[in-house]
């Protein structure tokens, strides 16, 4: 039973796929062969696409995200642009008409075997009709250009060949939309609505349900049912793992799930909003978080990915987890039976397991406020721009007097689960903030969880990173620190740039 | 004379470029929709990095639903092998390497497939492996033949020599990761005539391969390639047997095939750059010149030949890069590893040979109380001298040259010192600029393969179609292709299309590879074009009146005095005359020769020059870096198309700093199960450079004056020459960490020189600093009784 329809550049075509099959397959049984699998995990950006999603009850956002990932079904009523939809190239008896970012990347010399061209045109036409990119004197900001482009929207697309100059200076030439663009004027009127759906064929069955109660009854019945949001996890087990779940809930657009409110005590964060959404939403309120945005996977998975995802895996390498610990943040749980908030510091039990009861979910994450003033979140890597962390640190302390009055540690990628390092709270909980003080608590911080050797990096090297960070924190935060390092927000970002320049100068 | 349009020389976009960014560009798997009936394939891979297959039971696959067919070494009609030195079954009865195939399953979805092989019964015996550098070498397990290259007596070199050094480095390999992953798609006509589409950078070795396998003659077998998504060296020789499988289960079923690896499927099956060990013992003299240089390489070439051989020999004729060394001797092997066959990748073994002069000259600067950029200055080939396997180095005044333009655009002296003051200020991040040059060798080493076909058509309404051997991967080879021949008929770009790469309308072709694809068909092109130009200037000639040495033809004008005429009008009249329209275009590189035994000779056409300064700031609490600038100047003679030569350079580039700084293959070494897996198998572990690793600044210059007489147009080849510029960021993240030293301090650098890598040698330096104990790993070791002065190596 069930058929839905999914507009795609501008046609509406019905989708009869199965719920295991994903949207870039889908596009391409289409014929729509613009969009191209490179990895099928999210992390080359070769499939992305754009999606008009809300932005407000009003209007609509174009955001590009990895076609790889989702599957087709969860767009059901929704509308896909890919990079055949932006422009059209010449041909015989016609002249070509391509899109100002299509132009820019062929004139440009922004495409060399052109396999990751439609997946980047289509990245960043979405930084493109993003509508708080403004010009702005970058002189000295390499990831951001002359028109306010943010580098990062492209942080999610990998190039083999360019070696990416020429694609950054496409994105940096491209003006603003024309008042007559298609996709600029589809973003004066409200998003597509997600309806419920439901598709039941023999080998799965995918639900949309239409509000909370409907989810959490459905959970009741099947609580091995997979809980889809942005898909940034399950669309890998479905790739890499051959992962094909029986049920699939589909709850990225259930209104109960996706509520930002921020509150003199608190944020309440909805855990299916997209980190994006919550980026957006925070604007810098919580400078933590703040920090945590940038570092997160991409901006193509940052479209798609929520904290309830992240936290809900349980995987001991989730970035979030760092900092929620070191902000003393809960989770609210739902289920049928009820609701009830549990500490984060509690709520993982082990290697991706939790005390989350079958029929249960993550409805938001709770963050109290003020936060602690003095914070960082360190996370270590290979690569700066979307990589798996080895290790993350997350630091929130306040200091009296000279002395440290309170602290909470988070870390990642050191034991079974996300971990509070309380021997090193200990050991600094009542000192003076002093080298000295920091030089043997970085011993402990070294000591704490049980890090692997694996391919990201060796044990001693991630132990090292732990004593190293806290070292790191106190030389940006100087003996001084009380009202925290001078760290200019800028373009809605952690200025990266900013924080390079003003560490360890013994201030 | 007025330039036409689009000729060589011109800034034009890639050819493709409206194709790729409207997503309208086709690539093999793009044609899988477009073609009904397709079946697809998905291998059973074996979990052993060697085993014996006891029995391999494909029942169970048929029973799945949507299976059509299991293939086996049963239904090779020809020969069970897709290699080039008869090593590499197609289906083996051993397996060599972990993930290696030993059958495919055929189903109506890639899902029927895939669920399929999932039931195929495989019984294995497991065998003992070798799988590390280390492990081949202690196990004495080779192939191939072992070479070596020398000149004058190392002995007596280092004998001589006031300062000497010995050590070792490990080279990592590297994935090559072109976003298209390993593609075919064959279908067999009515005819029997087996069509595959297949994304290969060597379409007539697919051919033989595939006829091979199916016991057919070349004739009977059709291979096109529309364009690749990169190939990067890695489609010359992997796409052969799964081109072999794709025709081989069409053959089977009478339908189209498809065989299209996911990415893992493709990082565990296919060959990679070759890691290399290089043990190495060096003497200078007093005022810094290298006087001998004795080194063993050894590479890890994998379960199989491949081109192993030739890897090796281009990294042997490279070891000494730029430099001059009177008295060397270099020896080389391949091991045998239970891994992938490591192949061909972008500077072909030389950029693991180059890296072990520049891994010396940078460890022993320190030591010879020299800068290092003096210390390679001192050290360049100068005008007259020979490379140690006997090729004069033609154009080696090009090396100062490039090096002291790229010193005085990055004004290396006044970044000196603004270093200096910054490290001075900043205890816990430093900075480091450094100075590499590269000289590269232009022609495949093996002689005979400098050889190239074209195939060039004009119609009656004066368009024109061209065909040549090669194949497009990016490079932007059909540009510059279109560009040579609007230049040599004397055109417009407008009026010149190029056909797809087949193996029936241009045969035998080499691999579009060795940065030689316009130089070859360049020529190939060039040659056609001139045969059908002399044709109709002849014709025109008598239509005016005027003798042909006064035929012009210019922008799709021939004019001859005040006498004029358009481009068409000529060709129609050639035609009503009976002139040939069309001409199929050789060319072979002239001047080479070579003793692969000896390792003498000239193989090389010229040397590809460059040289890049890279600054880089290394953090010293977790050793990540950044690049922050690097100016490039480098040679490619005339440019054919700027454009496409920058985008050469600049990716090149950037690849090498991948390679050098970021990319890390790491396998299962221990000895539980998973011994012999690829820990590294998808783009979530194998981390390729993002923007992230863009420099800061990144300029580059092309040399002036740089016409090369030998090649098309006066250009010179560019695909692989610029990777090795990437030896400047690993140097600077030498000085860098050399900063949180004491003065003088040698940095010993892992490769790849991952922030791991160099946090532990910064470690190294700020412990020397302390005047604590290090740990002794250094491999820049003293050998005893040696001629050592002054301050050594600690």
């Amino acid at each position: 039973m069930g058929s839905s329809d999914i507009t795609v550049n501008g046609t509406a075509r019905p989708c009869d796929a199965s719920p295991h099959t994903s949207l870039l397959d889908w596009l391409r049984d289409q014929g729509w062969t613009g969009a191209k699998e490179g990895c099928a995990e999210g992390e080359c950006g070769a499939c992305a696409v754009l999606v008009a999603r809300p932005d407000g009850p009003e209007r609509t956002r174009w955001v590009a995200v990895n076609a790889c990932l989702p599957p087709a079904l969860a767009f059901d009523g929704q509308e896909v642009v890919t990079s055949e939809g932006l422009g059209t190239p010449p041909a015989p008896g016609r002249e070509g008409d391509l899109h100002p970012v299509q132009r820019e990347m062929a004139d440009r010399g922004g495409s060399q075997c052109g396999y990751c061209t439609p997946g980047f045109v289509c990245a960043m036409a979405a930084e493109f009709y993003r509508p708080e990119r403004t010009p702005q004197n970058s002189a000295d900001d390499h990831e951001c250009g002359p028109n306010g482009f943010d580098l990062h929207a492209l942080s999610g697309n990998l190039c083999r060949c360019t070696g990416y100059r020429p694609i950054r200076d496409a994105a940096y030439a491209l003006g603003e939309p024309d008042p007559g663009d298609p996709l600029a004027r589809r973003s004066d009127t409200p998003a597509p609505a997600a309806p419920p759906t439901r598709v039941s064929l023999a080998e799965a069955e995918f639900v949309r349900p239409a509000d909370l109660t409907e989810l959490l009854s459905l959970l009741a019945e099947s609580p091995d049912a997979v809980l889809l949001a942005g898909a940034t996890d399950a669309g890998v087990e479905r790739n890499l793992r051959h992962h094909r779940p029986p049920l699939v809930l589909a709850i990225d657009r259930v209104d109960e799930l996706r509520d930002l409110r921020v509150e003199a005590e608190s944020v309440e964060i909805g855990a299916a909003l997209t980190l994006s959404e919550i980026e957006r939403g925070l604007a810098g309120r919580v400078p933590l978080l703040e920090e945590l945005f940038p570092q997160f996977a991409s901006r193509l998975i940052r479209n798609t990915a929520t904290l309830g995802g992240n936290l809900g895996t349980g995987s001991p390498i989730g970035d979030a987890a760092p900092v929620l610990l070191a902000m003393d943040a809960s989770l609210l749980l739902a289920s049928a039976e009820g609701e009830r908030e549990v500490p984060l510091a509690d709520y993982f039990t082990g290697y991706r397991q939790s005390v989350r009861q079958p029929g249960e979910l993550i409805r938001s994450v709770r963050v109290p406020l003020p936060a602690a003033p003095d914070a960082a979140f360190y996370k270590i890597a290979k690569r700066r721009f979307d990589d798996i962390s080895s290790v993350a640190v997350a630091i929130a302390m306040r200091l009296e007097d000279g002395a440290v009055a309170a602290v909470r540690i988070g870390l990642g990628g050191v034991a079974a689960t996300p971990i509070r390092a309380t021997a090193t709270e200990e050991a600094l909980v009542g000192q003076p903030w002093t080298a000295a003080t920091v030089a043997r608590a970085a011993e402990v911080l070294a000591a704490e969880g049980t890090p692997l050797d694996d391919h990201r990096a060796s044990a001693r090297y991630r132990s090292a990173m732990l004593g190293q960070a806290l070292l790191r924190f106190h030389a940006e935060q100087g003996e001084g620190a009380g009202a925290g390092p001078a760290k200019p927000l800028q373009k809605g970002g952690f200025d990266r740039q900013n924080h390079y320049e003003n560490w360890g100068e013994g201030r | 004379m007025s330039t036409p349009q689009g000729a060589v020389g011109l800034t034009v976009s890639h050819e493709s470029a409206d194709l790729h960014v409207t997503g309208a560009a086709l690539y093999t798997d793009d044609l899988v929709g477009r073609t009904p009936g397709a079946l697809h394939a998905w291998p059973v891979q074996a979990p052993h990095a060697h085993a014996t297959v006891t029995t391999l039971h494909t029942a169970p696959a048929l029973a799945v639903p949507g299976v059509v067919r299991v293939l086996t070494a049963a239904d090779v009609p020809g020969t069970n092998d897709s290699g080039i030195h008869h090593d590499e079954p197609l289906f083996p009865t051993e397996v060599m390497y972990h993930g290696h195939a030993v059958c495919w399953v055929l189903g109506e979805t890639l899902e029927a497939a895939r669920l399929g092989a999932e039931a195929v019964e495989v019984a294995y015996e497991p065998l003992p492996s070798v799988l590390t550098l280390t492990e081949a070498i202690a196990q004495e397990s080779f192939q191939g033949a072992h070479r070596t290259v020398a000149r004058g007596d190392a002995a007596a070199g280092l004998a001589r020599s006031a300062h000497r050094f010995s050590g070792q480095v490990e080279i990592g390999g590297q994935e090559h990761f072109y976003l298209e992953t390993q593609a075919a798609l064959a279908t067999v006509d009515e005819g029997g005539q087996v069509f595959v589409q297949s994304s290969t950078q060597h379409p007539s070795e697919t051919q033989e391969i595939v006829a091979h396998v199916l016991g057919l003659r070349s004739h009977e077998v059709t291979v096109q390639c529309l364009r690749m998504g990169g190939g990067f060296g890695g489609k010359e020789m992997q796409p052969h047997g799964l081109a072999a499988v794709a025709a081989l289960g069409s053959v089977l079923t009478g339908r189209p095939v498809r065989v299209r690896l996911t990415r893992t499927q493709d990082i565990t099956m296919t060959g990679k750059r070759h890691p290399f060990h290089a043990a190495w013992e060096v003497g200078f003299d007093d005022e810094g010149r290298l006087q001998g240089l004795r080194a063993t390489l050894t590479s890890d070439g994998g379960w199989s030949l491949d081109l192993s051989e030739a890897v090796l020999a281009r990294a042997l004729c490279h070891v000494e890069n730029a430099y001059f060394v009177p008295d060397i001797e270099v020896h080389g092997r391949v091991a045998r590893t239970h891994k992938t066959s490591q192949t061909a990748f972008r500077g072909f073994g030389g950029p693991q040979g180059m890296l072990v002069i520049e891994d010396i000259l940078g460890r022993c600067a320190p030591a010879l109380g020299l800068d290092p950029t003096e210390l390679r200055r001192r050290n360049l080939y100068q005008p007259g001298q020979s490379t140690p396997y006997g090729q004069p180095v033609r154009h080696a005044e090009r090396l100062e040259a490039v090096m002291e333009e790229v010193t005085t655009r990055a004004d290396l002296a006044t970044r000196h010192t603004q270093i200096a003051a910054h490290n001075q200020a900043h205890p816990h991040r430093k900075r480091g600029i450094a100075c590499t040059p590269v000289k590269f060798g232009i022609s495949f080493n093996l002689t005979a393969f400098n050889q190239a076909g074209a195939l060039v058509h004009v119609y009656k309404d004066g368009s024109v179609l061209i065909n040549h051997g090669g194949t497009e991967m990016g490079q932007g080879l059909h540009t510059k292709m279109r560009q040579v021949a609007a230049t040599a008929l004397g055109l417009p770009l407008s009026a010149i299309r190029l056909a797809p790469t087949r193996t029936d309308k241009v045969p035998n072709t080499s691999a579009t590879a060795a940065s030689s694809g316009s130089d070859l068909n360049g020529g190939a092109v060039k040659d056609a074009c001139e045969q059908i130009r002399e044709r109709l200037v002849t014709v025109a000639a008598k239509a005016f009146g005027t003798p042909p040495g006064e035929v012009e033809i210019s922008d799709g004008v021939v004019s001859a005095g005040e006498e004029s005429m358009p481009w068409a009008d000529l060709v129609r009249a050639a035609y009503l005359a009976r002139v040939q329209l069309f001409a199929a275009g050789y060319y072979r590189t002239e001047g080479l020769h070579w003793d692969a035994t000896r390792m003498q000779g000239e193989p090389f056409k010229y040397f590809a020059y460059g040289a890049a300064v890279s600054e880089v700031e290394v953090d010293g609490f977790t050793g990540a870096y950044q690049v922050l600038r690097t100016d490039i100047v480098h040679d490619v003679g005339d440019s054919l198309s700027p454009l496409v030569d920058l985008g050469q350079i600049e990716g090149g580039f950037v690849q090498g700093v991948g390679w050098l700084t970021l990319e890390e293959l790491r396998w299962d070494t221990s000895d539980g199960d998973g011994r012999g897996r690829l820990a590294t198998q998808a783009a979530s572990t194998y981390k390729l450079p993002s923007f992230s690793e863009l420099p800061g600044e990144l300029t580059v210059h092309l040399l002036e004056h740089a016409t090369e007489d030998g090649a098309v147009y006066g250009s010179k080849a560019v695909g692989e020459p610029p990777l090795m510029l990437a030896f400047s960021v690993r140097e600077a993240l030498r000085q860098a960490v050399a900063a949180f030293g004491p003065s003088g301090h040698v940095v010993d650098l892992g490769c790849p020189s991952t922030p791991e890598a160099v946090f532990w040698a910064v470690e190294a330096a700020r412990a020397a600093r302390a005047g604590r104990a290090t740990p002794r790993e250094y491999a820049v070791q003293v050998p005893s009784g040696s001629l050592v002065t002054g301050r050594t190596v600690d």
